[in-house]
């Protein structure tokens, strides 16, 4: 009786994403891509699908309509992947935007916290400290996607200006939280 | 108490196993498989097997698989999860890195949602991300975010940490207006284990413990300290702990491990975790 009511009470408050699902909160799991032309929005769903993306081509809302009339709708989890594709195939998008909230912004702040010879960067959930001596990446930490233990695995040991770029192999929010904590130490180790 | 961890190992062609684990030589070994203890799953396997045999408890089942960011492995485990609560589930899920899938953790949620005995549910990482974001945070029992991913429930917009607003202004002395808001939006869990410089234990009331010794700066740098405290806090709920209970004592036996390695920012998890047992025999014996 308990689990009906609470499924009729999704349904009043809830909102559908576009896969159908319905949350209590509201919160959508979607992401949007906006193009300039229909030809790269054809492109783009082809590319994802093939990398087995689960995309829809879909009418943009219309305060972010700027460029055509269709726009890419992905699990927005995937943006760092999504993002990596679309440069792989030379197609730039105008925007990609959570749906939840067309005015929400990923995080563009940082916090650095020096441990004498260790410095550490954080973006979001992601942490990430290197050895200033040598400027070898010795962890990585924080993070809750799964690809976070793996870009760690590859990452931690080799020093920052000679290992590869999170986003090379990174496929989640969490993946992209560490690129730009990884950007960050990057430019600070730069001086 | 039964329990199960479900998580993910960072490889790409690990397949789904679900079997007991133990500890080797510092490896893990589960249904034949040997996997390293860095951070994520493994970590969190790795302190739940030495945290069971000091409580002389059975150590977890695990169903686990391999993903390394693309959702395929996460999906496996979601499906047969879902095949599995029809069956009899253990008396303690953990959950843990996993991909957030929507449409998976609602279908789960519900699921465990009516069952005539739900089991205790633990959330970590991950699948915390996704039980907040599906709007049934509330069947979960425990969540063991940081202080970012305090922010992140307590923002009822963000549908992940990497979208929440106003993140880095939330220090650590904002944590109970954090958790005040995460319950007033029904996006926490029965219990929170708040992992920062002070560790805090709240409820739908607020804060209800706080620990703060010992302190050890160079724990934060360590990848796997997180996952090493969800470990420890499962072991303790699975030992008849009350989950506030084991909150406490898993926060405070985390911070001796660190304080008996005494890490520098470059140390692993694999590095700390052989404090592990003295630091939660003295913090148990101290309770």
């Amino acid at each position: 009786m308990m689990s009906l009511l609470r499924k009729f009470y999704h349904g009043l408050r809830g909102i559908a994403d576009p896969s159908g699902n319905v949350t209590k909160s509201g919160v959508c799991d979607r992401g949007i891509i906006l193009f300039d032309h229909t030809s790269d929005v054809i492109k783009a769903e082809e590319i994802l699908k093939a990398a087995g993306v689960d995309v829809c081509v879909k009418g943009p809302p219309p305060e972010v309509r700027t460029g055509c009339d269709m726009a890419v709708e992905f699990p927005l989890v995937c943006e760092l992947q999504v993002n990596q594709l679309l440069e792989q195939n030379r197609i730039k998008p105008i925007r990609i935007l959570p749906l939840q909230d067309l005015l929400l912004q990923p995080v563009s702040l940082f916090n650095t916290k020096d441990y004498g010879d260790y410095l550490m960067v954080r973006a979001a959930n992601m942490k990430i400290t290197v050895d200033k001596s040598d400027l070898r990446i010795v962890n990585i930490s924080g993070g809750g996607c799964p690809d976070v233990p793996y870009l760690a695995d590859r990452l931690v040991g080799r020093t920052l200006f000679e290992a590869p770029e999170p986003r090379s192999m990174g496929k989640t929010l969490c993946g992209y939280a560490l690129q730009l904590a990884y950007e960050e130490l990057k430019k600070q180790c730069h001086g | 108490m039964s329990w199960m961890i479900l998580g993910t190992a960072p490889y790409e062609d690990f397949p789904l196993v679900e079997s007991a684990c133990r500890l080797q030589n510092g490896a893990l070994i589960i249904d034949g498989h040997k996997i390293g203890v860095a951070r994520g799953t493994p970590a969190l396997l790795a302190t739940a097997c030495l945290a069971a045999e000091v409580m002389g408890i059975e150590g977890p089942q695990t169903l686990l698989v391999g993903d390394i960011g693309d959702g395929k492995g996460s999906a496996k485990l979601y499906s047969r999860l879902l095949d599995k609560i029809a069956d009899d589930l253990p008396e303690v899920l953990v959950f843990h890195y996993l991909q957030p899938d929507l449409n998976y953790s609602l279908k789960i949620s519900m699921g465990l949602e009516e069952l005539p005995r739900k089991p205790l549910l633990v959330a970590d990482a991950g699948y915390m991300y996704v039980a907040k974001m599906s709007g049934l945070a509330n069947v979960y029992d425990l969540f063991t975010p940081d202080i970012g991913e305090l922010a992140f429930l307590a923002d009822e917009k963000a549908p992940h940490p990497f979208y929440t607003r106003g993140f880095l202004l939330q220090d650590e002395a904002e944590a109970p207006e954090l958790v005040k808001k995460a319950y007033k939006h029904q996006n926490a869990a029965r219990y929170l284990l708040v992992k920062g410089r002070k560790d805090l234990v709240a409820d739908e009331t607020g804060i209800i413990d706080e620990i703060s010794e010992p302190c050890v700066e160079n724990m934060e740098p360590v990848g796997g300290t997180g996952d090493s405290l969800t470990g420890l806090v499962s072991s303790l709920i699975a030992s008849g702990f009350t989950i506030d209970k084991a909150a406490s004592v898993a926060a405070r036996a985390n911070r001796y491990m660190g304080f008996l390695a005494n890490p520098t920012p470059a140390f692993s998890i694999a590095e700390c975790l052989k404090f592990l047992p003295e630091a939660l025999e003295r913090v148990v014996d101290n309770k």
